[in-house]
């Protein structure tokens, strides 16, 4: 990886999200089966036995396709902030991010910034909008004015090709993390979550993915506020005496495989400042943009602003997502550094040849022993796996809310669908799904899934980001416009991220890649947005008239949340 | 849109029109508007010039800012993260204590 800096922020930038990416190693090599691991299994059944308790009390609450897609809008701004939080603390941004700063130091600081200005844009641009225009799907919002059908396709064959990017390289690490942390077969772990994310979505609907999201935010928080304590207290809570002992143990290290002094102290000090991977601005600025902008595209994020009952609600759920997700990442940096000091220098946690035991995303697990002994161990491996599971269960719901809302009953039926009869093919769409991701995880297993998020991320941000902005701020955007410029972006993103290193040369095996760049969401972002300027410009068609005409009436309800879905209970 | 039940009247959908049209409203979605793109210009001027930095003057990052080993680029790391925090609090807080009131105020003129 060390010879393309572009992949490896590619990687990094995959396994910060998704817990699938959380093992680089997991993903590139074959993870080693750990012995059976009783704490962490009995804490994890803890956890299943209370999810499933509570989506036993959320089934008798879903009576409506409402309550189905969006909990009824009845979750508090607070309460859904912490849901995102939770989609974004995956167990990737826990063990990945960690891991990068106990290998690089700062380098895994420039990831967490990346991913948590997203947030703020969102918020100012979308957000409100979102809730005063959407209901169940964000192509409610995209087709708000334009003719349905092609829109509907075009929103839901993204949203399905995001989930499915996205759901493979969620189940592929949780296959391996779970091979990991609890010695269970590959197979079997893929199962095990195929079967309990079913439960939850398919008997909860979003009452309970909600709650099993913000309960493992909860879990998710506590151990890692935790780690950082303990890491800080054995410093005196002295920041400073923590990067001292790190520089110092990296040293030491560098002298350890023959380094002379004055290299092995460059190479200590060297964890405190940025390294060597964003060498190439285009690649960095590409990158940064998908990373911001992807957020903003993805369909099981997006979701979640209809499950708050007005865009006040909203607007509080992102101030508090974004705070929690912020406080989440300042702690990742201290259980990083903490591990430099606590793993790197205890031979119980190296392998024979100096590297961690069980592959190089252990860091933060191997410093929870190191911190509370094999009871505390169990207790953060299974809140890992229960991430990865409260995640897969968003996305599902995702996935089955765009067949049944938006190819379902909007093209099928244009819009008359029965709303029973629509809740019934969005529980079916359920297990059909789960059986595609058990399927594709385990047809996966051996492959390098590092660019699945990474091509999620880049379709979400060149297709449907594009998409809902056009559509929601500028009043000249028509329906041809925005399938041309859409489809134009997602096959950009998709196209280009095959030819680029992380595909081209890492999975395919040619010696170069033909798109040199880490990111296309520079080239197929400014390709979506010049079409679907460009096609709306020349669209002279009827119902380029009709489209046009509709933007008053949308403006008013963006801007006021007159006429906006409302809650179907308080 | 069939799929929503808010077949307004055509009453009300003149007072929208009506609304849409009210100075008072235009003005005071173009303020809340520029308020919220001057926002998101920071944001993007804060993050793609700390990524900026990075790419081309990475040695400002790795000055130590005391005598210790601590590097300016941890506190503009985590200013940058908190900079994100706080613009989301600035926003929160603009929008419920100017904006929402107005806006309110104008709506219930209208009826709506």
């Amino acid at each position: 990886m060390r010879a393309f800096p572009a992949t490896r922020l590619a990687l990094a930038f995959t396994f910060c999200l998704v817990p699938a990416v959380a093992l680089a190693d997991a993903l590139t090599g074959q993870t080693e089966q750990q012995p059976t691991n009783w704490p962490a299994i009995a804490m994890f059944a803890l956890f299943v036995g209370g999810t499933l308790w509570i989506t036993r009390w959320a089934a008798r609450r879903v009576t409506s396709a409402s309550d189905f897609y969006t909990a009824g809008g009845g979750i508090s701004g607070f309460q859904n902030g912490l849901a995102i939080a939770g989609d974004y603390m995956s167990a990737a941004s826990f063990l990945g991010i960690s891991a990068q700063i106990f290998a690089t130091g700062y380098d895994g600081l420039i990831y967490s910034t990346g991913f948590l200005v997203g947030w703020p844009i969102i918020l100012f641009l979308l957000a409100e909008r979102l809730r005063n225009l959407g209901r169940y799907t964000f192509a409610d919002v995209v087709s708000f004015r334009f003719a349905q059908t092609p829109v509907r396709m075009f929103a839901a064959a993204s949203t399905l090709a995001v989930v499915t990017f996205y759901l493979i390289a969620q189940m592929v690490g949780a296959g391996q993390l779970i091979k990991l942390l609890f010695g269970l077969d590959y197979a079997y772990a893929v199962v095990i979550v195929g079967v309990l994310m079913t439960c939850y979505v398919l008997f909860g609907g979003m009452i309970a993915t909600t709650w099993v999201q913000i309960i493992k935010a909860v879990l998710l928080l506590g151990c890692a506020s935790f780690m950082a304590l303990a890491v800080l207290a054995s410093f005196g809570f002295s920041p400073e005496a923590m990067f001292a002992r790190a520089v110092e143990v990296k040293s030491d290290l560098a002298v350890a495989e023959g380094a002379s002094p004055a290299d092995a102290a460059a190479s200590g000090l060297s964890i405190m400042a940025p390294g060597g991977f964003i060498d190439d601005p285009i690649s960095a600025i590409s990158f940064g943009l998908a990373l911001m902008f992807g957020t903003a595209g993805l369909p099981h994020i997006l979701m979640r602003f209809f499950t708050v009952p007005d865009a006040q609600e909203a607007r509080k759920s992102v101030l508090w997502a974004t705070g929690w997700i912020g406080y989440f990442y300042i702690l990742t940096f201290v259980i990083g550094f903490g591990a430099i000091t606590m793993v790197a220098t205890d031979p119980s946690f190296l392998a024979p040849d100096g590297t961690l035991r069980g592959g190089s995303n252990m860091a933060a697990i191997h410093l929870s022993s190191a911190i509370g002994g094999d009871f505390f161990l169990g207790f953060v491996s299974a809140v890992a796996f229960a991430t990865i599971l409260a995640v897969v269960a968003g996305l599902t719901l995702s996935g089955a809310s765009a067949v049944s809302h938006d190819i379902y009953a909007s093209v099928l039926k244009h819009g008359q669908a029965d709303p029973e009869t629509e809740l019934k093919v969005s529980r079916r769409t359920v297990p059909v799904l789960a059986a595609l991701a058990i399927v594709l995880g385990i047809a996966f297993e051996r492959q390098n899934v590092a660019y699945m998020v990474s091509l999620a991320f880049s379709i979400a941000a060149s297709g449907n980001f594009p998409v809902l902005l056009m559509s929601v701020l500028w009043k000249g955007c028509t329906t041809k416009g925005v399938v041309a410029g859409g489809t134009l972006g997602v096959v950009t993103a998709l196209v280009l991220t095959i030819l680029s290193p992380a595909i081209w040369v890492s999975v395919i095996g040619n010696a170069e890649a033909i798109f040199p760049y880490s990111s296309p969401a520079l080239f197929s972002m400014t390709i979506a947005f010049a079409t679907i300027w460009l096609v709306s410009r020349a669209d002279r068609s009827g119902r380029a008239a009709v489209d046009r005409a509709g933007y008053p009436a949308q403006r008013v309800q963006a801007e006021t949340g007159i006429g906006a879905a409302r809650a179907s209970r308080h | 849109m069939s799929n929503y039940d808010n077949a307004a009247g055509s009453q009300s959908c003149n007072r929208l029109t009506d609304l849409a049209n009210d100075p008072r409203y235009q003005r005071l979605v173009r303020r809340r508007g520029r308020f919220s793109w001057l926002l998101s210009a920071v944001m993007l001027a804060i993050y793609f010039g700390y990524v900026l930095l990075i790419a081309f003057r990475r040695d400002i990052l790795a000055r130590p800012i005391a005598e210790g080993v601590t590097t300016l680029g941890i506190p503009v790391g985590i200013a940058v993260i908190l900079s994100g925090i706080a613009l989301t609090g600035i926003y929160v807080v603009r929008m419920n204590r100017t904006f929402d009131p107005e806006m309110r105020a104008l709506l219930r003129e209208y009826g709506a």
